[in-house]
């Protein structure tokens, strides 16, 4: 008797005639009930349908906006970048104009060395001329 | 719209959209983030939302688009590629050949059905929405929904009867 009703009710809910109320008795019929045998392969079908209505989503929803950090964060880390590379150029520029100077400094030192030890020189052939004068009134006067 | 009755509103759903993407994108992490990435939309719109006369039936539509847009999207695609060596319960191979674990073997038949027939056997069958709200949210006729219900069935249906008959002999 049951199972014919419920027959009946298949043949509906294949033709996807069965409103909401008659597919419940169905799902009900082959949840709890014991089945009629030549019914038994739809029971798979009606035993998923309940096991996928409890799948349930179980982690927090988040209202604000986590991607919309990222894009704040990546503008950030590209200004903290640009500003890191200019105060790094700036640097690198003083450090080269501290080293110019003291370059010069020290090529000046060295000029001045060199222009002392020189004039030292002009003195000594001074009196390398004057030596020379000496010599040449004796030869000549032999 | 403050945040508690926006809550109010849409946290009803949120299992229901849960599975729909589930159902389209299979992974369930994907399906997890395709919940949370809704549910940011929703929020964002939240002043437009109340507009809505069935707010349930406008987020599912999102969740329809928004999930094929995922599968559309080469990420999904890329994910798809892993989801080759690893899949979820139910749908690995293993599972396949273990005839007797008919439930998963309904599972595996489902995600065979062509994308839209999924969607309302997803629906109908699962979340037991009316045709008439099935219509909405794909935005298609309550006759097309009926034909295209039937059809799946019917697949499933003979799939399983084959299923049995083959776990008989």
């Amino acid at each position: 008797m049951e199972s014919n009703k419920i027959e009946q009710l298949l043949d509906k809910y294949f033709e996807s005639e069965t409103t909401l109320q008659e597919e419940a008795v169905l799902q009900d019929y082959f949840l709890n009930s014991k089945v009629a045998p030549h019914l038994k392969e739809y029971q798979a079908l009606f035993e998923y349908f309940a096991k996928s209505k409890g799948d349930r989503y179980t982690k927090t929803i988040q209202l604000n906006n986590k991607k919309k950090n990222w894009k704040w964060m990546s503008i950030a880390a590209s200004v903290v970048l640009l500003f890191s590379v200019y105060i790094g150029y700036q640097h690198n520029q003083n450090q080269q104009r501290a080293e110019a100077e003291i370059a010069f400094k020290k090529s000046q030192k060295a000029f001045e060395l060199l222009s002392k030890n020189l004039n030292k020189r002009t003195t000594a052939f001074g009196y390398l001329g004057t030596y020379q004068k000496t010599t040449n009134k004796i030869f000549k006067k032999q | 719209m403050n945040q508690s009755e926006f809550l109010n509103l849409v946290m009803p759903f949120k299992d229901k959209v849960f599975r729909f993407s589930k159902r389209l994108l299979v992974s369930s992490e994907e399906a997890e983030d395709a919940t949370q990435e809704l549910y940011l939309k929703l929020w964002k719109n939240r002043e437009k939302i109340s507009a809505y006369k069935n707010v349930e039936a406008f987020a599912m539509t999102m969740t329809k688009n928004y999930c094929f847009d995922r599968l559309k999207s080469k990420q999904a695609s890329n994910l798809s590629l892993v989801h080759s060596n690893y899949k979820e319960k139910g749908t690995s191979l293993d599972k396949k050949i273990e005839l007797n674990d008919s439930v998963s073997i309904v599972h595996q038949l489902i995600a065979n059905l062509p994308k839209q027939q999924r969607m309302i056997i997803q629906l109908r069958d699962i979340e037991q929405y009316e045709f008439e709200e099935i219509g909405k949210i794909l935005d298609i006729k309550q006759t097309a929904v009926r034909v295209a219900l039937s059809r799946a069935r019917k697949t499933i249906k003979e799939q399983l009867i084959k299923q049995h008959n083959y776990g008989i002999k």
